[in-house]
């Protein structure tokens, strides 16, 4: 069988989509279904990818390469164990998001379900693509659906989150691209040849001087999108006004884009640089995790805490990336599994309280465990997994993040571990605040408690989140040659610049390493010499 | 006999799942009949354990039995491993023996509750969590059960969550908690760069063999400290622990007596070759627990819920414990640890009875004259009582003076000092407390009066036993006076436990200090019995002597009032400042700001839009000839 | 022979000339004639180059240039036509319609 099968998993969704346009929009429950049937059946492909991922070799895999537009425009796609687990996550939660939804959303379920199943697809393509053009397709083409999906389902201010979210994403992906076509030239220079291929791209050897603004541009893109300080306030208004589902996945899927970003091509394309800002951006970091903590403590409304929950966490998770060493990066992505588990059930949680009360106000609460004891118990859950309670997942990652951190340097791993404190601090107090006490709202009373539909949905969730928890083996040793394999080509790089320095050479814009992984034109040279 | 000691823990967790699951659909008296036989399993298998491990001997006393690799990531690798050793046996035996009468005297205490099975599950969740922090072979899977205990502290304080007092309470203990675990967790940080490992045999290894320096090891140390003082309630992160009696009396017996807020001294007894190793931080935890031991006990004097009182009463007593493990007795600290969880959780179940008694009554001045009412309660509190007050023949005298001598021994006077004076407050106290609940005239409430009765016999049975124990089990670790031979408890702890200063004191010495301690004790109790029996009138006089004084003691010395002020006030008013004026301002107001000047451009630029041809083809032809001039020159 | 500076001074006062009359003329049927005289400017310039270089690609060109101003001509006074329907004016000054 040689099905290409990492195809199918990024644009089943989209091809489903396509589908719909056949369906009447009466035919709302149809239409339902299908979507589900088509995320549920993309989520199985996905574990096809899961059981025959060879851990051993960091090479990528499931590669599919064809020749698209030329000029080195080309259709590159493959997966890593650092890619491995983020398109899991997505395929994994998508039908979650999608149950979710299913009473939520009430008018235009068409689109809705189309821009849903879109997003999905340029989700996906964002972590398998290999060409950078490719890639920065994908990046754009998933702002699209998200910015319909806040705008047209959104809250009160909907028009402004969305926009917002938009433009400012925009502005630091254009400046990316700009970068992308400079390198494109220097590689031309370099070698003579058109490629936007990544593996091209990690040969490149380029000059300091060139590296930090082509870094600046790569980082303010990734850094808007984690996001990192302070380029962090389209985040409350986007989370807040999307609908749940929306939020959902911008919480889960979309931040990781950034953080993803920055493992795949800020550090290795440009370690000097890194090395140059490596100061400036942990220092953002600790200010994210600590100023991100403190703004989720005062927020009034459920849904902007959890926001600015998640700066903290991704803090967190940046912090971990910069400290480049393997227990901070496996650490680091476990991070982003465990956020995008923890805080988009949090989010449904949240709307499953908002599809009640209609408010999410906190001091419109109080007193729900009474009335939903079910609920109470999954969300004290969730609660308990997004403040890093050992058992849970949160702890894995955390542990190893803050571990990691700690061996590059102390003080960033002591100001990291407040995390620890202030994360307890303000969701035990929304927690009190919301489930906790006697009830006061009248509203309460009438609260009905989860219903099979909205368990079937939490329940995975619950279910992994112990599982990763207990067991994190499964997950972590995919990853480990991925990440050795990473580090050591940024220490590799960092190394001809320091014995470059010394020797007070100076280096040409771009030169090209040997590589050391075949390609295909020198596995044909071999055949033929022999 | 020993190898089956790794279910010790797991029988309490299969229970908690079951119970999570199903709970709801058990009938209740099959519940608590799981939820106790659960724990008593797990005790009879640890008394298996135990004698397995008197029959070992000395040289085969650690035995490790690692289940599954759990996080291994780089350098950082911790198992699910558990230890069977005389320290761990010892924990075992206590949490789940206590454990097993508390969990049957809440039988009855939570019959009419409506979250029975929850109390179960919870109460169970927390014996699996207690056991993996006493038997784990590394200190990432202790801290697991560290964690693990405080969550199961946060659910069972909130208990009745619906009372803000109780939810409040919850989440305070777990908020202060953690700030003790933060510094735990950089200590096992340090430890994993410096040691590389952090199962317990690796640790000790590395420190004898001189791989860290001695401030490195005091850091260590320090660090790990902190986490004990959050857990366990000591100076400055106490302040959860008189909160946490919001719970359920057995809780607060199980939990905050006998248990968890031992965790502390029990994690500096197993690290007891670094505290050893790094002097400084031997000193800074006979010191910290020395001043808490005294500090709880005055706080303990002015309060009138019967519950506060044991509450200080713990924080204080387990200063004691510090104090033993910091002059480098862990032995004694143990040794009082083991006494302690007998009588504490006797006191508490006593008081839970005699709340009960009263319908839930639990100020002191609304009681009185209980003495005859209560026929079982009130002998089975006085022995309470008494072993706490270190009354020769009975546990707490041994353990008590264990401590007390070895701080003498040691040459830290001032902390033996504060410990003596910690002495004669806690008999005052104590006595103060027999005295107002049981003696003198009753003041009792009409409505409580009307049904007051002795409590059922599964809540009697358990403190009749714990009375026994609490008389008796002092006995396994008898003072150095009578020969070392006769201190089993001490002998059994030495493998673990290296006996790093020897008692050297004269004979004389040792029985003078016995018998200041005794007298100690007997003019506290004298003291309480004048003030409160021969003339009552004298607390009322002394108050208006001292009224500053009083009210100074009586509000805890308003440490809550200032950490709230201190810490949690002005964090949230910082941070709502900061949100208003900086975030929303600021960086929000950046982005927006470059919103309102793009549109301030655009409307700008605007006017060149008049619409009319001519203004467009004026600029075409201003457009053209500057082109032209270009291009000509 | 007449200099042909002559013919292009008379073509850059005709174009000037053309210029500034779009500009001070109010009605668009006066401002399409001036249009005109711009062009047939041009037309001119080209006529005398083309004489001056001796080939014949500026008359060829010129050729177009009437083509195009004769279309432009009807289209234009047909799009005049349209707009006096709709808003019952000429006035090149009331026709605002694209403004801001």
């Amino acid at each position: 069988m040689n099905l290409p099968i990492l195809s199918i998993v990024t644009f089943l969704p989209l091809a489903g989509a396509v589908l719909f346009i056949f369906i009447g929009r009466e035919r709302e429950n149809l239409l339902r279904y299908l979507a589900l049937f088509i995320t549920i059946i993309t989520f199985i492909a996905s574990l096809y990818l899961y059981f025959n991922f060879n851990a051993q070799t960091p090479e990528p895999q499931f590669v599919e390469k064809s020749a698209w537009i030329g000029y080195g425009i080309n259709y590159h796609i493959g997966i890593d164990g650092i890619s491995l687990y983020l398109v899991l996550l997505t395929t994994f939660l998508m039908p979650i998001v999608l149950l979710s939804s299913w009473t939520y959303i009430q008018s235009r379920v068409k689109e809705y379900l189309i821009f849903m199943l879109m997003l999905q697809t340029g989700i996906i393509g964002v972590f398998v693509a290999l060409n950078l053009f490719l890639f920065y397709v994908f990046w754009e083409a998933m702002l699209i659906p998200m910015y319909f999906l806040i705008g047209i389902w959104g809250g009160r201010r909907k028009i402004y989150a969305t926009v917002k979210f938009v433009l400012f994403t925009m502005l630091g992906s254009l400046l990316m691209l700009v970068a992308i076509f400079y390198m494109y030239s220097l590689f031309y220079k370099a070698t003579g040849t058109y490629s936007f291929n990544i593996f091209d791209y990690y040969r490149m050897i380029l000059n300091p001087n060139v590296q930090i603004w082509l870094f600046l541009a790569f980082a303010l893109a990734f850094a808007i999108k984690v996001p990192l300080f302070p380029f962090h306030t389209w985040l409350p208004d986007a989370h807040v006004e999307a609908p749940t589902a929306g939020s959902v996945v911008l919480a889960a899927v979309l931040l990781k884009m950034g953080t993803y970003g920055f493992l795949r091509f800020a550090l290795p394309l440009f370690p000097d640089a890194l090395q140059k800002f490596l100061p400036v951006l942990a220092v953002l970091c600790i200010i994210g995790i600590i100023y991100g903590g403190l703004m989720a403590l005062i927020q009034k409304d459920v849904k902007s805490l959890v926001a600015y929950s998640s700066v903290s966490h991704m803090g967190l998770i940046m912090l971990a990336v910069f400290a480049l060493n393997i227990e901070a990066v496996e650490g680091a992505i476990y991070q982003m599994l465990n956020h995008g588990l923890s805080t988009g059930a949090l989010f449904l949680c949240v709307g499953i309280l908002y599809e009640r009360a209609h408010t999410r106000l906190i001091k419109e609460f109080g007193g729900v465990s009474k009335q939903m004891p079910v609920f109470s118990a999954f969300f004290l859950i969730c609660m308990l997994s997004s403040v890093g309670l050992p058992g849970l997942n949160g702890f894995v990652g955390e542990v190893l993040c803050l571990y990691g951190v700690f061996k590059t340097n102390t003080l960033f791993a002591i100001l990291g571990v407040t995390t620890v404190i202030l994360a307890a601090a303000y969701l035990l107090w929304m927690f009190q605040r919301v489930m906790q006490g006697p009830i006061t709202n009248e509203k309460v009373f009438s609260f009905k408690d989860l219903r099979v539909r909205e368990i079937v949905y939490l329940a995975p969730i619950v279910v992994m989140m112990f599982w990763m928890g207990i067991y994190p083996q499964t997950f972590l040793r995919k990853m480990d040659v991925s990440v050795t394999h990473l580090l050591n080509q940024v220490k590799k790089k960092e190394a001809i610049f320091t014995k470059a320095q010394k020797e007070k050479e100076t280096l040409p814009p771009s030169i090209l390493m040997e590589s050391e992984k075949h390609t295909e034109d020198t596995e044909k040279e071999e055949k033929e010499s022999r | 006999m020993t190898e089956i000691f790794w279910l010790i823990p797991f029988i309490p967790a299969l229970s908690t799942l079951i119970l999570a699951v199903f709970g709801q659909k058990l009938p209740k008296k099959y519940v608590s009949f799981q939820a106790c036989f659960a724990v008593f399993a797990s005790f009879v298998i640890s008394v298996i354990s135990l004698i397995g491990l008197l029959q070992a001997g000395h040289e085969h006393s650690t035995i490790v039995k690692n289940l599954f690799s759990w996080i291994h990531a780089g350098s950082f690798k911790a198992d699910l491993s558990l230890q069977l050793d005389p320290l761990s046996a010892v924990m075992a035996l206590v949490v789940t023996g206590v454990g097993f009468l508390i969990h049957v005297y809440s039988v009855g205490y939570m019959a009419e509750d409506k979250g029975y099975t929850r109390y179960f599950t919870y109460m169970n969740l927390f014996t699996f969590a207690m056991l993996v922090l006493v038997m784990a072979s590394n200190i990432v899977l202790m801290f697991v059960g560290w964690e693990g205990v405080g969550l199961c502290s946060y659910l069972l304080i909130g208990f009745w969550f619906e009372k803000h007092s109780a939810a409040n309470a919850g989440k305070k203990a777990f908020i202060v908690n953690r700030i003790g675990d933060a510094a735990f967790l950089l200590g096992i940080f340090f430890i994993f760069i410096h040691i590389g490992s952090g199962e317990f045999r690796a640790i000790n290894e590395a420190i004898g063999g001189g791989e860290i320096t001695q401030s490195l090891a005091t850091l260590i140390a320090i660090l790990l400290f902190v986490g004990a003082v959050g857990k366990s309630a000591q100076i400055p992160l106490y302040v959860w622990l008189p909160d946490a009696m919001e719970g359920p009396t057995p809780v607060s017996a199980l939990i905050h007596a006998a248990t968890m807020v031992t965790a502390g001294v029990y994690m500096v007894s197993r690290m007891n070759i670094l505290f050893t190793f790094s002097i400084s931080a031997g000193h800074i935890v006979a010191v910290v627990g020395a001043v808490t031991a005294v500090f709880a006990a005055t706080m303990a004097l002015t309060q009138n819920d019967i519950k506060r009182v044991l509450a200080y009463s713990t924080i204080s007593q387990i200063g004691y414990m510090f104090i033993g493990c910091g002059v480098g007795a862990y032995a004694a600290g143990m040794f009082h640890l083991y006494t302690h969880a007998f009588f504490k959780s006797l006191l508490f179940l006593a008081a839970g009875s005699v709340m009960h008694a009263l319908s839930g009554e639990l100020n002191m001045q609304k009681m009185g004259g209980l003495r005859k009412y209560l026929p079982l309660t009130y002998p089975t509190f006085l022995i309470g009582a008494i072993a706490i007050a270190g009354i020769p023949f009975l546990s707490g005298f041994f353990s008590k003076d264990a401590i007390l001598t070895s701080a003498f021994a040691s040459g830290q006077y001032f902390v033996w000092g504060l410990g003596i004076f910690g002495a004669v407050l806690t008999a005052f106290y104590m006595f103060r407390l027999i005295f107002l609940t049981f003696y003198g005239k009753e003041r009792l409430e009409p409505e409580a009066k009307k049904h007051l009765h002795e409590s059922p016999p599964v809540m009697t049975i358990p403190l009749v036993l714990l009375a026994f124990f609490s008389v008796i089990a002092g006995y396994v670790g008898l003072p150095v006076v009578f020969g070392k031979k006769l201190d089993f408890f001490g002998r059994f702890l030495e493998p673990v436990i290296e006996h790093a200063h020897e008692v050297h004191l004269t004979l004389g010495t040792e029985w003078m200090l016995i018998l200041i301690s005794v007298a100690v004790a007997v003019t506290g109790i004298y003291i309480a019995w004048v003030f409160y029996i021969k003339n009552p009138q004298t607390p009322h006089n002394l108050v208006a002597r001292f009224p500053g004084l009083y009210k100074l003691l009586y509000n805890k010395y308003y440490v809550d009032e200032i950490y709230n002020t201190l810490f949690v006030n002005s964090t949230i008013k910082g941070s709502e400042v900061v949100y208003d004026h900086f975030d929303l301002k600021v960086i929000d107001g950046a982005v927006n700001g470059s919103a309102s000047a793009t549109n301030f451009f655009g409307k700008v630029l605007s006017y060149i839009q008049t619409g009319l041809i001519k203004d467009y083809a004026l600029i075409f032809l201003l457009g053209a000839i500057l082109l032209l001039g270009y291009l000509l020159f | 022979m007449i200099p042909l500076s002559y013919f292009l001074i008379l073509s850059i006062i005709l174009f000037v000339l053309g210029a500034i009359g779009f500009f001070i003329k109010r009605d668009l049927i006066t401002q399409f004639m001036t249009v005109e005289i711009m062009l047939n400017a041009a037309n001119l310039a080209f006529i005398t180059f083309a004489k001056s270089a001796g080939s014949l690609d500026g008359q060829v060109i010129v050729f177009f240039i009437i083509t195009v101003a004769a279309a432009e001509a009807a289209v234009g006074l047909a799009i005049i036509l349209l707009v006096y329907r709709q808003k019952k004016t000429i006035k090149s000054e009331d026709i605002k319609l694209m403004k801001g």
